[in-house]
């Protein structure tokens, strides 16, 4: 068994910076997240894949980073919520309109309800309901009933279509 | 929900892995986009003593297409298969049912192979490669074997996938000669991207004359396996599809099937589903294959 605690040596590029750390084979990239780099931005719900509250950019695309080890980000970008600031650590365009258009009530599905809009306006800043709803479809919200939320990635997209 | 120990390899060849397979004793484990894989590990449902990791062996990753038939390598991503011009123009019911799997997020990660590896009896891929007559090529250090579709799935994420033996690719057939061809897919679900409570995959061909030579439908979710509907495919070759034809037929759907009752739904209304989206996709790949 102490063959399998050895500690793999790993780099990978978080919010822009570069970072090597050794890790656990069997860590999650969200627990090395949170545990290891203490990014508590990125939420960890059901640890099974089901509730998205745990999405992450990997390479620009969203994923769910309970179902990932830790090991397997080495070489790789990562984004979490901290890295959609603004370059002052204001909040992006996406965070204020979810705090304008009130996207949220308890706000443990929203740092992957951002990640996953985040990666639909980078394609499309035009998007309609149903390919809002799509792209949150892997997000669960027990709170809002996605309406709020919804209206929050299209305030959004308005805005982003007049920054230009 | 944290997974239990586990050594880490990165596989850099085919060979390699292989060579762990077969000195893993059945204890160890290829993780590719860990989509059903890291589920079962945290839920401790899996608890190898080895993961050997398939994401960075290139000749696994990619869709060729031959004459005679489109491959896609084990380790191609959903996203990636779903985007794929190839596949939407010449597997059209492969990209129907990748459209219904997951999420965004899962299917930025999971894999083709790992969809068919894991065999879970809703899931949408091996249901389409079943309707597909297709067949995977698995690989040990003993040797390499193809095994169609048809004999493939044993029972609920069970296949006939040795715990020694690496899944290649899946090799879907083309049609050849002069025919048409529609397909469909339908299911139903709780929600979008949840597992189907029942899902048909169909695919029908017709001859210039458009009369069916030949006819497949698959339905997921109501059975221990992913089955195809023989008796009625049978009964369907040979004529026009006309809605009478189909109506005709349809019976035998809810014939063929044994399902379970859980949570999510009753066996009696699998059969009722099964019959329904079997209809429309029958109707509907008849009349993409009459346009």
């Amino acid at each position: 068994m102490s063959e399998a605690m050895r500690k793999i040596e790993i780099s990978l590029t978080i919010n822009g910076r570069t970072q090597t750390l050794a890790v656990e084979p069997r860590l999650s990239l969200s627990d090395m997240l949170r545990d290891e780099l203490r990014l508590n931005g990125t939420h960890i719900g059901c640890e099974h894949g089901v509730c998205g509250a745990c999405s992450i950019l990997l390479d620009g695309v969203p994923i769910r980073s309970c179902l990932m080890l830790a090991v397997q980000a080495d070489g790789h970008q990562i984004t979490t919520v901290e890295g959609m600031c603004n370059e002052d650590q204001t909040p992006g365009i996406l965070q204020e309109a979810f705090q304008d258009a009130h996207g949220m009530q308890c706000g443990y599905c929203t740092p992957g309800m951002l990640i996953s809009a985040q990666a639909l306006l980078t394609a499309n800043n035009d998007p309609s309901l149903e390919e809002i709803k799509d792209a949150i479809g892997g997000n669960l919200c027990r709170c809002t009933g996605y309406t709020q939320i919804i209206e929050s990635i299209q305030l959004a997209a308005s805005r982003m279509r007049e920054a230009g | 929900m944290k997974a239990a120990k586990f050594e880490y390899i990165l596989a850099e060849s085919i060979e390699q892995v292989v060579q762990v397979l077969d000195q893993g004793d059945g204890e160890a484990i290829v993780i590719a986009g860990g989509q059903t894989l890291m589920p079962m590990l945290s839920m401790r449902l899996a608890r190898p003593e080895t993961v050997i990791d398939i994401n960075k062996i290139a000749e696994l990753s990619g869709i060729e297409v031959t004459a005679d038939e489109v491959i896609i390598k084990a380790c191609t991503r959903q996203a990636e298969a779903l985007a794929s011009p190839e596949i939407q123009t010449r597997l059209p019911l492969l990209a129907k049912a990748i459209s219904y799997v997951g999420h965004q997020q899962t299917r930025n990660r999971g894999t083709v192979g790992g969809s068919l590896s894991h065999a879970d009896p809703a899931s949408e891929i091996p249901l389409a490669a079943l309707a597909m007559d297709a067949h995977v090529s698995l690989r040990s250090a003993a040797g390499a074997r193809r095994v169609a579709m048809a004999d493939y799935f044993l029972g609920p994420m069970m296949t006939a996938r040795a715990d020694n033996e690496v899944l290649l690719a899946v090799h879907f057939p083309l049609p050849q000669g002069d025919v048409r061809v529609g397909t469909a897919f339908h299911e139903v679900s709780e929600r979008r991207g949840d597992f189907a409570v029942v899902a048909a995959a169909a695919h029908i061909q017709l001859d210039k004359d458009g009369i069916c030579s030949n006819a497949a439908l698959a339905i997921g979710g109501a059975d221990s396996v992913p089955l195809r509907m023989t008796a009625l495919e049978d009964r369907l070759r040979g004529d026009a599809i006309t809605p009478e034809r189909i109506q005709a037929v349809l019976a035998d759907v809810a014939n063929a099937l044994t399902p379970g009752n859980d949570q999510h739904a009753s066996a009696a209304y699998r059969r009722r589903v099964a019959t329904v989206l079997a209809e429309r996709a029958l109707t509907e790949a008849a009349a993409e294959a009459q346009e």
